[in-house]
């Protein structure tokens, strides 16, 4: 939905873009765009969905409850709820789990980013860049794309099935592990579909390295997880690209929330700047960590050791759409039997910090817990509220040298650099609409 | 209901609309992955904005409504909306019950706000978060949290067959059953809201060797009072089993009395105890 509306006198009309329901993204939100004088002098990425108050009702639950309640903040990405908030109370609690769960719960991270980056990549992203409102429209010309798209969706969402027990809202987590591990048996018989998933992946990354991309080069600050090995996932100490390194117990030093009126996602900056969370992010920042084969894929796809243009961010989502399939791999062929679930994680009085890697970028939570277990205090961050005025920041740039354009053309380029995001507008507001104003 | 044909014109019509939600409802038509394109076929897919920027303008044949009625501009939303609509279906907890998001119906929304937001003035928010059914007429009312995709596929079918629904209004319990589980509760002393919570999830929790949280919602005429004497028995502090009642579907109707009566019965052994 787009509006174009001339305000003000004659000669100097403001004129204002507004895209009132931006399609396409997880939630509700829209984008105002301002143009004085042929310059854009305002750009507000607008998010109205409506508050949901996670925050407030923890206060008073039980300590055990999180990862079920928090999941329902996101139903694109519960995984990403359910285990920084096991993190941040097994942290509380002076518990740390033991390598076999830490491992199983890459495995159900792993069918998370594959559902959700394989549904941004085609069903979302990718009938941007080929010219289509949307994947069914695409798929009358496209049938193949869109039912590989399809395929490696439902890879993850199989993988998520079987160590969650279903996909969205996965009931099978618990702080200090699982109810239930599956067993080598049921992990074998998956097998095949994600070495297939593996293949289009693979051939996903070069499809989607040949689309045509708008030179942007983003001078924030980047910032991901990384841990002892491997890529970032299901933890990890924080690292920046200013070549800073801090434990996530300290991100309230360095990360302050601050609220906008045009958005109910309270927006973040890192030591006073804006930043950037995400697949770039993540992998200008651990290129090092990705396995032989998305290293060779990424290098085959024209992309060096670091990448800033965020319309290339379709390619940096394949590379990991193979990464999480050569892990999930990885770990079912590594995986035996007979070890515990859970480990007990017995209440105690203080303070925990957890963050994993969401798909769509580091997720933080904070919790202050009494001797009983209950919640006195809730913190959460997510991944979309951090990446808010880094989009705006974007926009502002591209909206300013594509000024010349009409505004039907304007509008929908705008609208996919918000998309280059995948902004998760359910989470950020535990909030996109596009308007362009001219005067 | 599902009658007065959808058949009269050649595809109907389908608009999918979101309130206050988590997404996971929508997810699940896009997760029907391996029948989704079949859907597209059947059915004109005229407003999904999660899934495509292209409008088609309404009126609509089946409006699929996510989410929970929580500010003023929603309400008059909801009522545009089964205007336009000839048939409208709400997908999940939030929009059958108010989902967890009601959780605020039971506190005071202006502290609610104050603890998330520095600006509380900035947000226009109602002080109880409502199901679609208060505000309009609603068709059908599919449960869950979220919702089960053969389920949806099943409403949906139901609608382009113009016939009623297929989905069973009894127990958990009656799953768990058929899938041959052994009973979480009486095996291993498992809390467990299975014998009050509607089926629909194929009895996932138990399975899972957990006891069911109950994010499908009250069965059928539900016997909380005698599940909730049986959990206290089993030793649960009553606080814990007013908790049980106040997830996902906390303002349904049984749900919330049950919790509502363990609320006094906290209050009372409070009094008792001189504090």
């Amino acid at each position: 939905m787009t509006q174009v509306s001339n305000a003000g006198d004659t000669r100097h009309p403001t004129q204002t873009l507004q895209v009132g329901m931006l399609a396409r993204v997880e939630g509700e939100g829209g984008l105002h765009v301002e143009i004085h004088d042929g310059h854009v002098t305002d750009v507000q990425l607008r998010i109205f969905e409506p508050p949901r108050f996670y925050e407030a009702f923890l206060r008073g639950r039980s300590y055990t409850e999180p990862p079920d309640i928090t999941a329902r903040i996101c139903g694109i990405c519960p995984v990403a709820y359910q285990f920084s908030s096991c993190l941040a109370m097994e942290d509380a609690c002076g518990v740390t789990v033991p390598d076999h769960i830490r491992t199983m719960r890459r495995l159900l991270y792993c069918g998370e980013w594959i559902e959700s980056h394989a549904l941004h990549m085609f069903l979302l992203h990718a009938p941007d860049f080929l010219g289509y409102p949307g994947a069914v429209e695409m798929a009358a010309d496209h049938p193949d794309v869109v039912a590989m798209g399809l395929r490696l969706k439902k890879a993850g969402n199989d993988l998520m099935d079987l160590v969650g027990g279903r996909s969205v809202h996965p009931i099978n987590v618990r702080l200090g592990g699982f109810y239930h591990l599956p067993t080598v048996a049921e992990l074998r018989a998956i097998r095949p579909r994600l070495a297939q998933a593996l293949d289009e992946a693979v051939a996903t990354v070069r499809l989607v390295s040949t689309f045509d991309f708008p030179e942007l080069e983003q001078t924030y600050p980047y910032l991901a997880l990384r841990p002892e090995v491997g890529y970032p996932l299901e933890g990890g100490d924080v690292v920046t690209s200013e070549g800073d390194a801090w434990p996530v117990q300290e991100f309230r030093e360095h990360i302050v929330e601050y609220q906008v009126e045009h958005s109910t996602a309270l927006h973040s900056t890192l030591d006073g700047q804006p930043y950037v969370v995400g697949p770039l992010a993540r992998y200008s920042l651990n290129h090092d960590r990705l396995s032989p084969l998305a290293r060779e894929l990424a290098h085959e796809a024209g992309l060096g050791t670091v990448c800033r243009n965020p319309f290339k961010s379709i390619i940096v989502r394949g590379v990991e759409l193979v990464e999480a399939l050569v892990e999930a791999l990885r770990i079912i062929d590594e995986w035996v039997d007979g070890r515990p679930a859970s480990v007990p994680v017995p209440a105690r009085a203080g303070q925990g910090f957890g963050a994993t890697e969401a798909p769509r970028g580091v997720l933080f939570h904070r919790y202050v817990i009494d001797d009983a277990g209950i919640i006195e205090d809730a913190h959460i961050v997510p991944p979309t509220a951090q990446n808010q005025p880094s989009i705006e920041g974007d926009l502002r740039v591209l909206a300013e040298r594509w000024v010349a354009l009409g505004d039907h053309d304007l509008t929908h380029r705008c609208e996919l650099a918000i998309r280059n995001y995948d902004p998760c507008i359910s989470c950020s507001v535990h909030a996109v609409d596009v308007t362009v104003s001219r005067s | 209901m599902f009658d007065e044909s959808l058949k009269s014109s050649a595809l109907p019509k389908l608009a999918v609309w979101k309130f206050a939600s988590c997404d996971g409802c929508q997810l699940s038509l896009l997760n029907c992955e391996e029948e989704l394109l079949t859907v597209a076929g059947a059915v004109s897919i005229a407003y999904f904005p999660e899934a495509t920027r292209g409008v088609v303008e309404g009126p609509y044949d089946v409006s699929l409504v996510e989410g929970s009625v929580t500010s003023p501009e929603e309400i008059e939303r909801i009522g545009q909306i089964r205007e336009m609509s000839k048939t409208l279906v709400t997908l999940g907890a939030c929009a059958t019950s108010g989902g967890i998001q009601a959780l605020r119906n039971f506190a005071d929304v202006a502290e609610f706000r104050s603890i998330v937001y520095a600006h509380p003035e900035y947000l226009s928010t109602l002080a109880r978060s409502t199901p679609i059914s208060a505000h309009v007429s609603v068709d059908f009312e599919l449960r869950g949290c979220p919702i089960d995709k053969g389920q949806l596929l099943e409403v949906l079918a139901a609608l382009v067959e113009s016939r009623r629904p297929r989905i069973p209004t009894y127990s958990v319990c009656a799953e768990c059953k058929r899938r041959g589980n052994v009973c979480v509760m009486v095996a291993n002393g498992t809390p467990c809201l299975g014998p009050v919570t509607q089926a629909g999830c194929g009895a996932l929790c138990p399975t899972y060797e957990r006891g069911c949280y109950g994010c499908f919602g009250p069965q059928n005429t539900p016997n909380t009072a005698a599940l909730s004497d049986q959990l206290v028995a089993a030793g649960m502090p009553p606080e814990v089993a007013m908790r049980v009642y106040r997830t996902f579907n906390a303002a349904a109707e049984p749900f919330r009395r049950e919790s509502e009566r363990q609320e006094r019965a906290v209050a009372v052994a409070g009094k008792g105890a001189g504090r």
